[in-house]
């Protein structure tokens, strides 16, 4: 505890940094991935092959993928970018199979009375898939928030400060608080992000909320299938990592 | 492109190949790790997931289990396991470790393997006759088995690419290469141990693939429908989604 309040500042610090660095990759693979999951879900052909990329994508190790990606990309060895990078494409990898997930939970018949109703088909994804698609899409988001802040910490090695840092430095100088404290500060920021993103889906989609969901059994299906998801993505493209 | 010529370059150099820290030995160590850690992860989370998923009760712990797992930084526990037990016995503390991670994926893929299964065919089974006992064996267990390998598979990712980290703590592996490469900034061994450990993976991907493939009970496809679907039940009455 001492330790703790001794190194407080760098602790903050590291803790915001940590933060940052994790914001964009999870933001910037939902946004990529939502289209590519569009055409996955969309095309049986191109289903199989993007499923499979992102399925061997997220197979390679991450410490493995931050050493790859600078000869391919140019960048140099020692940077933030290849990291960011790499967690991006974690990300899509994840994302981009919750999103094909998440676009087949629609219900045919209401994407049918859409289209009956006049819906253009643009208008319809928008308007009609993508809100119904939310929850499956939700937990999904969850598991890359979850996930980055935790690949993260690996980034220390390839001389990105986050709070690994805490981990190869704490070991280093035989610091068992130094350690500990960077364990359970990163798991506090995955879950605080988990709770803020659960927040943000509830808020946007109220229709999910417990208690209005019993109403209507047909609606009430997606919040159910928030709660079986983990174990869903767990059968295909959970796992990798470290 | 010049880099990756000399990182194929660096891993067939005849020196690697042979003597003490070696290609072949590193890759021994990271596959022994694996093993033993998949090994005996599977057998204390299989039959757990088996017992969930056929009695139905515990259903919220195997998911948040595999939920809160996500959230711990396996390179932390890594050294936060060695320096509370010591240095002394960081060979089976590191691979304690790899079996705490592998056994979240394992238990998620037993038990929701028998999730996925449709209840009729359960029904079905007990009204013929079919005792417990039989129903496991028979029904559940084959028609489990593809998502539970799929769990294996998970696990053995998650495994591999931890043991690249078990360097750290003085154990070998194939992550040598590339620690040793950043701090002597030697691009070629760096490289070439990150390719070997990236062909290793997807490797055993593959053998779990074909294995998940081979699983599936002939005539069924059950047992390969994604979760998400299974929970609309109407729909599955009308047409099996192929996966």
């Amino acid at each position: 505890m001492t330790w703790v309040l001794a190194n407080l500042e760098q602790i903050l610090e590291l803790s915001l940094t940590h933060l940052r660095l994790s914001l964009l990759p999870i933001v910037l693979g939902f946004v990529i991935a939502i289209p590519l999951g569009w055409v996955a879900h969309r095309y049986r052909l191109t289903r199989g092959l993007i499923l499979t990329l992102v399925g061997l994508l997220y197979t390679i190790p991450s410490l493995a993928l931050f050493v790859v990606l600078p000869p391919l990309l140019g960048t140099p060895f020692l940077s933030e970018a290849n990291v960011l990078i790499a967690l991006t494409i974690y990300a899509v990898a994840i994302m981009a199979r919750s999103t094909a997930d998440a676009l087949a939970s629609v219900d045919p018949d209401i994407q049918q009375a859409a289209t009956a109703m006049g819906y253009s088909s643009w208008r319809r994804f928008w308007v009609v898939d993508l809100p119904l698609a939310g929850p499956v899409l939700l937990a999904g988001l969850r598991v890359v928030a979850v996930s980055t802040v935790s690949l993260l910490t690996v980034g220390v090695i390839v001389g990105v400060d986050s709070l690994g840092y805490l981990f190869t430095n704490g070991y280093q100088r035989g610091i068992l608080a130094s350690v500990l404290t960077g364990v359970v500060v990163t798991v506090l920021i995955a879950l605080l992000l988990d709770r803020v993103l659960a927040l943000l889906g509830a808020w946007l989609m109220p229709w999910t909320r417990a208690g209005r969901a019993s109403r209507r059994s047909r609606v009430a299906q997606p919040s159910q299938l928030v709660d079986r998801a983990p174990a869903t993505v767990g059968t295909g493209v959970q796992g990798s990592g470290a | 492109m010049n880099l990756f010529l000399d990182a194929f370059a660096w891993i067939a150099a005849p020196e690697q190949w042979s003597g003490s820290g070696s290609l072949p030995q590193r890759l021994g160590e990271h596959l022994l790790y694996t093993v033993i850690a998949v090994g005996v992860a599977a057998l204390i989370a299989v039959p757990i997931g088996w017992l969930i998923g056929h009695t139905g009760r515990g259903r919220e712990f195997a998911v948040g289990l595999s939920g809160a797992a996500r959230a711990l930084p396996s390179f932390g526990l890594l050294f936060l396991f060695v320096m509370l037990v010591g240095v002394t016995l960081r060979g089976p503390i590191v691979i304690a470790v790899l079996v705490l991670l592998a056994i979240p994926p394992i238990l998620a893929g037993a038990y929701a393997g028998f999730e996925v299964i449709d209840r009729r065919t359960i029904d079905a089974a007990r009204a013929m006759g079919m005792t417990e006992g039989q129903i496991l064996w028979r029904v559940e267990v084959p028609l489990g088995l593809p998502l539970l390998f799929g769990g294996l598979r998970s696990a053995t990712l998650q495994v591999v690419a931890t043991a690249v980290l078990a360097v750290f703590v003085g154990l070998g592996g194939l992550g040598y290469g590339i620690v040793q490469g950043i701090a002597v900034r030697q691009f070629d061994q760096m490289l070439g141990s990150a390719l070997l450990i990236i062909a290793l993976a997807l490797l055993l991907d593959a053998v779990f693939a074909l294995l998940e493939r081979f699983a599936v009970p002939r005539g069924v496809r059950a047992g390969r429908t994604p979760i998400v679907r299974s929970a609309s039940p109407r729909r599955r009455a009308v047409a099996e989604p192929s996966a």
